[in-house]
Formats: structure tokens, C-alpha cells, sequence
């Protein structure tokens, strides 16, 4: 099942770690890659009650964030039902064209911020995303110290995100003091004959000691090391917990505005996020 | 070999070897027969014709504007190349074919889009290019409209609206495509082809261009839904919009003993009341609707009885019109009519919808109405004549040139006012006469609201000079 064809090998960065320049060399169209090794289950949310998202696990980020939360986003984050519910066993995080409190669009983002973090281990979530210019959803991580050491200091993983006028493509990435914004650790995954915005897909990383592996269903497509960061440059994940943040912003720097070819409202279905270590 | 042949065979013989399969029950039908009847190969033109392809011109269009070249190509050993001619090519007068497969057609069910890599000598937009046109029914036929091509080579996709529709299409690739500003221009397309790309989602089907008409009707009369489209979102997030045979659709009746509506989506009103028309594409509603309200039974202009011999007809059923280019010349930019022509029983009815201005165009040749000094037509307004109506017919004698332009044209105004005698939902005969009018080579007939007046629909019959 765990299978990686030359090709995408071939994509690889060129600075991976020893284990995975020895699979290569020993590399077959047949052979099996071990995507995952991380697999005892520590946290996660099946969003199997309907209803509001469980406040247990997860808190609400509202309103327009300072810059659009950073990004010059158009969106104003609610809790409502309307834009974040939990319905027929899946997280719905939709984003309306609509005036609202002086924004255009409204949407959802929900973070497990002071409720759960956690250093190191696998993170998962399987995710149907919108599609449309200007739809920026995304599954990400922060470190829990942000509000001390502020960003990019505490780091940032970014396990998915994606903009919808790219409907094939997800991008990995990783900020930190030095790396960040247009100059994160970032690469693209791009699916062969099927798109992100048809079915569910697994998107997830495995994350220890200096190193974040990234996959995508049974393809693992990236892995970030401390040699991958600008010289003099330090790597902020050996030393702090993460929490997780799922949203799905309208707008911003990186996606740019929606058109009028825009279809609104838009979702992102999640069927489930998952911790493992 | 046995199992070649077979496939090759089953296209004709398919169904004779079923009968006699069936009326010889006793015998099983070989491991090596396969029932899949047509053959799956998705290639039309990868290096060369694929099998069972061959090219057919349109009538009219230029014949050998489609060659086979090995020197211009995107990837293999050959390209098709196709040579829009110049306005005036005695040749013809654009370029235009169907490649159809003569071995019966494809099973195309296991694709989602035609594509091919093309590009042109110059940038440049193909009119129309698609599949599934056939030169006999053209059941499945697609088109994109407006594909723009450039210098480099570039990758197009036209989807499939309904792949399980195509068991055998026989319709490989169509284009028309005619002169840029006059000149003409060479194009070529490579690696054309049927695949499964599985990056073409997000459909979205719409009848009248998703927008919800509505119009008023008559007891026999027929439409066709129009603005058959289909919009899809291709894997590198562009919307594509695509027009598509009515043969895709479902058309429904909300109350089908006002209206009924056939498989290609043809209406026909059967009694007065209203019925709303709309479709699904597969398991997708289609966006749009067209609403008939229908007023029962038509009333008819009165029949001409002027003598034939002492009439040059525009538009009539009665006469034999003189040829003419067009009853709506749709001018750009201002112009917003829109044409919704309709028949009952057998009698034509100019509708315009929309309507500001509309041109009527005869110039192929020009009418000598020196001896015709008249003008007739019949005109309806349906619904309630708006207090504002004001309403200009103008006469164009193209001069001595018989041609638009050319600083000898000269025009006649004729006001028709609004008056006791214009109503609503009746037929009012208009008649002037165009005795101080040049007319010795008249080309266009334009209608057209002034002094801001709301007509917005109007039916017109009966257009003719005469003695």
C-alpha cells in the first residue's frame, strides 16, 4: 500500500537525511516505503457529534485578526453554526460571501491553542477542500510559546495548505526566525490524474527530533532538516509543543483575492484530525 | 489473431452473431468474444490518422486547408496543420472539417476530455472546436467556443459532459474556423486525443446560459431551449465553459399539458397556462429555466392579398422572400435584441426580445424598390404597450456603390407614434409609403425605440415593399 514510484523520488530535496538517500539507491517499482511509523493514537477528534465542534478539544479564533490575520485575509472568523459545525460525521468549516461586521466573507478557524499541544509525533487529518480563486484552507501547526516568544520565534508547520485556483496542488512548509513568510522551507505536492477538491485526502507529517517528514495519502513527498534552513539559522522544533489550527480563509497575500468566477459558499470537510506518537 | 479478428468483425457483425447466438441457444459465446462492441482506442491524431479516421471538409469551406505536417509538430513525427484562408479566397471562405471514425466509432465511456497541444502563426481564436459532430445526427456534439490560441504550444482540454453517453461516437474532432480581421492564418494541433485526466470537476450545467427566461406563447408553437452550456473547472483551476448537445440533458415539464418538451430539448405548447422548462445533466440540476406562459391560441396577422407579381418580400410565409443576410444583425456594442424567432403551425414570426435597435440586412443583392413604393409589415406587441412608446423604422438605400458605407448611403425615417390605434396583443398592419424615398437599392430595414421608450418585445411578420 505504501508505495512511491521512482518519480516522485526523483522530486525529492536534495539535502535528505542519510535513511532516505539509502532507500533510494534501493529503490524498485515494487518496493514499499514506510510512510508512517508513529502509531500509537494520543489525541484525536472524529467530529462524530453533531452540532458545534467539541470545546473539549477546540476553541474558536474570531473577528479579522490584526491584517487579516497577519496575511491581509478578507474574512471575519465567527463561531457560528453557519460557518463551523460538525454534521454527518465531518467538521464543516464553510466560508460565506456575505457583509459581516465589516468583512466580505466570513468563515471558521478553530485551534486547540492551551487545550492540547504537543512536541513531536505524527499529525493527520483526512480533508476534502473547497476549490475556487481565493479560497486559502489550510491544517497547521504553531508553537505553544507564540505568546511569549511571538512568531516566527515559536514556529510554524504548515502540514497543508492550499489555494483553491490550484486545485491539484498542496504545499508543506515550515517557518522559524529567519525563514519565514515568502521565504518559509516550503515544497509542493501535486496529484497525479485527481484533484484535492473531489474526494477526501490524508494529509499529515511525522515530526522528531530534527527532522518533519510530510505526506499526502501514501505518498511521503517531503522531509525538512536543519540543513535545509538558511546558514546561521536556527531550528525552533526540538524544543517546544505545537498546537494544531484548522481554518479556511478567504483572501490574502498568499491566494489572493476571490473572482467572479467564485463559487461561495465554500467548505472544508474534515473527517478527522489525529495526534499520534 | 482469432481475437483480432473478432474485433474487428463484431463492429459489423455484432448484432448477427448475437442472433445467432440466441437462436442457437444451446452454444455459449466463446471465452475470446469480447461484448464490448467498439473499440476503447482513445488517439485520433497522435503522428498520424489513428485507425478509421478520415477527414471531411465542410461544403463551402476551404478543402485543402488541412494537411499532415512533419516539420511543425509538438512531439512525434507529425502535426495537422490548417490553413485559414484570406477573405475573398476563391477556394473558400474559412476552414472547417469533421475527422469522424469510419470503422463505426469509439467506446470513449472510460475518458473525461478531448485534448491536444496547438498553436498558431499568429494569436488567434478558433470559433469553434469540439467532438462529436458526425455529419448525421451530431447527437453528442461539443464545442468550445472562442478557443484562443498563441505562438507557443500550449495544452487544451474540452471535457466530456457525460462520458457514459459515448458508447460509439464516431466524432472524433470538429472545427470552423474563418478569416482574423480579413487575413488568414495557419494553425497546428498535436497529440490530439481522448484521456482520462481525472482533473476536470466542479460541473456545472445550465440551460438559457443559467440565467431563468421567460416568455410569452402560443398554442402550437415551438422553441428550442437554448444556451446549452456546461462550465468545469480544468486541473489547473481555469473555468471552462463548453456548449453541449441537448442530448446530454433531461429536459422537464413543470405541467406538461400546457407544454411538452422532447428529448432535445424542442417545447411544444399545447394549451394556455404556464409551464416552466427545465433540465439535469446527469445528477446535476442545471442551472437556468425557461418559463413559457402561454395565451392560448395564436392569433394570426391577416393573410396578405396583395398579388405576388407587385411584392419584394423581406419576411413573409406567404411570398418568396429576396434573399437576406440577416434578420438580426446583433450590432456590437450597443445593440441589445436578442432574437427569439418562433413558429405556429407553419407560419414564421420575427420575435425580438430585449429589444432597443435590430437590423435587417438584404444586401446579396440590394432591393430595387423604384417600382415597390410602399412599405408593409404587421407588428405585435405582447403584453402591454409601455406609455413611453415611440417606435423608428428606418430605410437604407446603400446607393450606387449597393453596399454599407462608402459615403452614398441615405436613410429614411419612418415614426410610427403612439396613438389610440396602437394596442396590445393584436395585430396592427403598418403601412407607409416610400415615395419620396430613394429605394433603388435599398439594404436594411432597422427598428428601433426612441426617445427612451421601454418596448422591450416585439413579434413582426409580413415585412415587404410593394406597388
Amino acid at each position: 500500500m505504501n508505495f512511491l514510484n521512482k518519480n516522485t523520488f526523483k522530486l525529492l530535496g536534495k539535502s535528505l537525511a542519510t535513511m532516505f538517500l539509502v532507500l533510494i539507491y534501493s529503490c524498485s517499482e515494487n518496493e514499499t516505503q514506510t510512510v508512517t511509523t508513529m502509531n500509537n493514537l494520543v489525541w484525536e477528534d472524529d467530529f462524530n457529534n453533531a452540532g458545534s465542534v467539541d470545546a473539549t478539544k477546540w476553541s474558536f479564533d474570531i473577528g479579522k485578526g490584526s491584517n487579516g490575520w497577519g496575511n491581509n485575509e478578507l474574512q471575519y472568523y465567527t463561531n457560528r453554526s453557519e460557518n463551523v459545525q460538525v454534521k454527518d460525521g465531518m467538521l464543516h468549516i464553510t466560508a460565506f460571501k456575505e457583509s459581516y461586521l465589516g468583512s466580505a466573507y466570513t468563515s471558521g478557524r478553530i485551534l486547540t491553542k492551551e487545550i492540547y499541544d504537543q512536541k513531536y509525533g505524527r499529525f493527520e487529518a483526512r480533508i476534502k477542500l473547497p476549490w475556487g480563486k481565493g479560497l486559502w484552507p489550510a491544517f497547521w501547526l504553531l508553537g505553544s510559546d507564540i505568546d511569549t516568544v511571538g512568531w516566527p520565534n515559536c514556529g510554524e508547520i504548515d502540514v497543508m495548505e492550499y489555494v483553491g485556483q490550484a486545485p491539484t496542488v498542496t504545499h508543506g512548509s515550515i517557518h522559524g526566525p529567519n525563514y519565514f513568510g515568502g521565504d518559509a522551507i516550503t515544497k509542493s505536492y501535486t496529484l497525479l490524474n485527481d484533484r484535492f477538491d473531489t474526494d477526501f485526502h490524508v494529509f499529515g507529517i511525522e515530526w522528531g527530533e530534527n527532522y518533519i517528514n510530510y505526506y499526502v495519502d501514501d505518498v511521503l513527498y517531503n522531509q525538512i532538516t536543519p540543513s535545509d534552513l538558511p546558514e546561521g539559522s536556527k531550528w525552533v522544533f526540538n524544543d517546544r509543543s505545537f498546537f494544531i489550527i484548522l481554518n479556511l480563509a478567504v483572501g490574502g497575500s498568499f491566494v489572493g483575492a476571490p473572482n467572479s468566477e467564485t463559487q461561495f459558499p465554500q467548505t472544508m470537510i474534515v473527517d478527522y484530525v489525529k495526534a499520534y506518537k | 489473431m482469432k481475437k483480432n479478428k473478432f474485433n474487428n468483425l463484431i463492429n459489423i457483425a455484432f448484432l448477427g452473431i448475437l442472433t445467432f447466438t440466441i437462436s442457437s441457444c444451446e452454444r455459449e459465446i466463446s471465452q475470446d468474444a469480447e461484448l464490448t462492441g467498439y473499440p476503447t482506442n482513445g488517439d485520433v491524431f497522435i503522428d498520424a490518422f489513428s485507425g478509421g479516421l478520415e477527414y471531411y471538409p465542410y461544403q463551402g469551406s476551404k478543402q485543402t486547408a488541412f494537411s499532415v505536417d512533419t516539420e511543425t509538430k509538438y512531439e512525434g513525427r507529425a502535426s495537422m496543420r490548417f490553413d485559414v484562408p484570406n477573405f475573398g479566397d476563391p477556394d473558400g471562405a474559412f476552414a472547417g472539417a469533421i475527422f469522424r471514425d469510419e470503422n463505426g466509432g469509439r467506446d470513449l465511456t472510460g475518458y473525461d476530455a478531448l485534448t491536444f497541444w496547438a498553436k498558431s502563426s499568429k494569436a488567434a481564436t478558433i470559433n469553434d472546436i469540439g467532438f462529436g459532430q458526425d455529419f448525421g445526427e451530431n447527437k453528442f456534439q461539443v464545442s468550445k467556443q472562442g478557443l484562443r490560441l498563441t505562438t507557443n504550444w500550449v495544452k487544451y482540454t474540452i471535457p466530456i459532459p457525460m462520458a457514459s453517453k459515448l458508447t460509439k461516437e464516431s466524432g472524433l474532432m470538429w472545427f470552423a474556423e474563418g478569416p482574423e480581421g480579413g487575413d488568414g492564418y495557419s494553425f497546428w494541433i498535436d497529440e490530439l486525443k481522448f484521456e482520462k485526466l481525472g482533473t476536470v470537476a466542479q460541473l456545472r450545467p445550465a440551460i438559457q446560459n443559467g440565467e431563468h427566461i421567460i416568455t410569452d406563447s402560443f398554442i402550437g408553437v415551438n422553441v428550442k431551449v437554448a444556451g446549452l452550456v456546461q462550465t468545469y473547472n480544468l486541473g489547473s483551476g481555469i473555468d471552462q465553459i463548453i456548449a453541449v448537445a441537448p442530448n446530454y440533458f433531461q429536459f422537464t415539464s413543470s405541467d406538461s399539458s400546457v407544454a411538452t418538451v422532447s428529448e432535445s430539448g424542442s417545447v411544444e405548447v399545447i394549451s394556455e397556462g404556464t409551464a416552466v422548462i427545465t433540465a439535469t445533466l446527469g445528477d446535476l440540476a442545471a442551472l437556468g429555466s425557461l418559463t413559457i406562459n402561454s395565451r392560448g391560441y395564436f392569433v394570426f396577422p391577416a393573410k396578405p392579398t396583395r398579388d405576388s407579381s407587385k411584392v419584394i418580400s423581406i419576411f413573409s410565409d406567404y411570398y418568396t422572400n429576396t434573399p437576406v443576410d440577416f434578420y438580426n444583425g446583433y450590432w456590437e456594442p450597443y445593440q441589445t435584441t436578442l432574437s427569439a424567432d418562433f413558429n405556429v403551425s407553419g407560419d414564421n414570426i420575427l420575435n425580438y426580445t430585449n429589444f432597443n435597435f435590430v437590423g435587417i440586412q438584404f444586401a446579396n443583392p440590394v432591393v430595387d424598390a423604384t417600382q415597390k413604393a410602399n412599405l408593409h409589415f404587421d407588428l405585435y406587441i405582447p403584453g402591454v404597450v409601455p406609455s413611453n412608446f415611440d417606435f423608428l423604422v428606418t430605410i437604407v438605400d446603400f446607393g450606387p456603390d449597393q453596399a454599407s458605407g462608402g459615403g452614398d448611403d441615405t436613410r429614411k425615417q419612418l415614426f410610427v407614434r403612439k396613438s389610440a390605434s396602437i394596442v396590445a396583443n393584436a395585430w396592427m398592419p403598418i403601412e407607409f409609403s416610400l415615395a419620396s424615398t430613394a429605394r433603388g437599392s435599398v439594404g436594411q430595414i432597422i427598428f428601433e425605440n426612441i426617445n427612451f421608450s421601454t418596448l422591450r418585445n416585439i413579434y413582426l411578420d409580413n415585412i415587404y415593399f410593394y406597388e
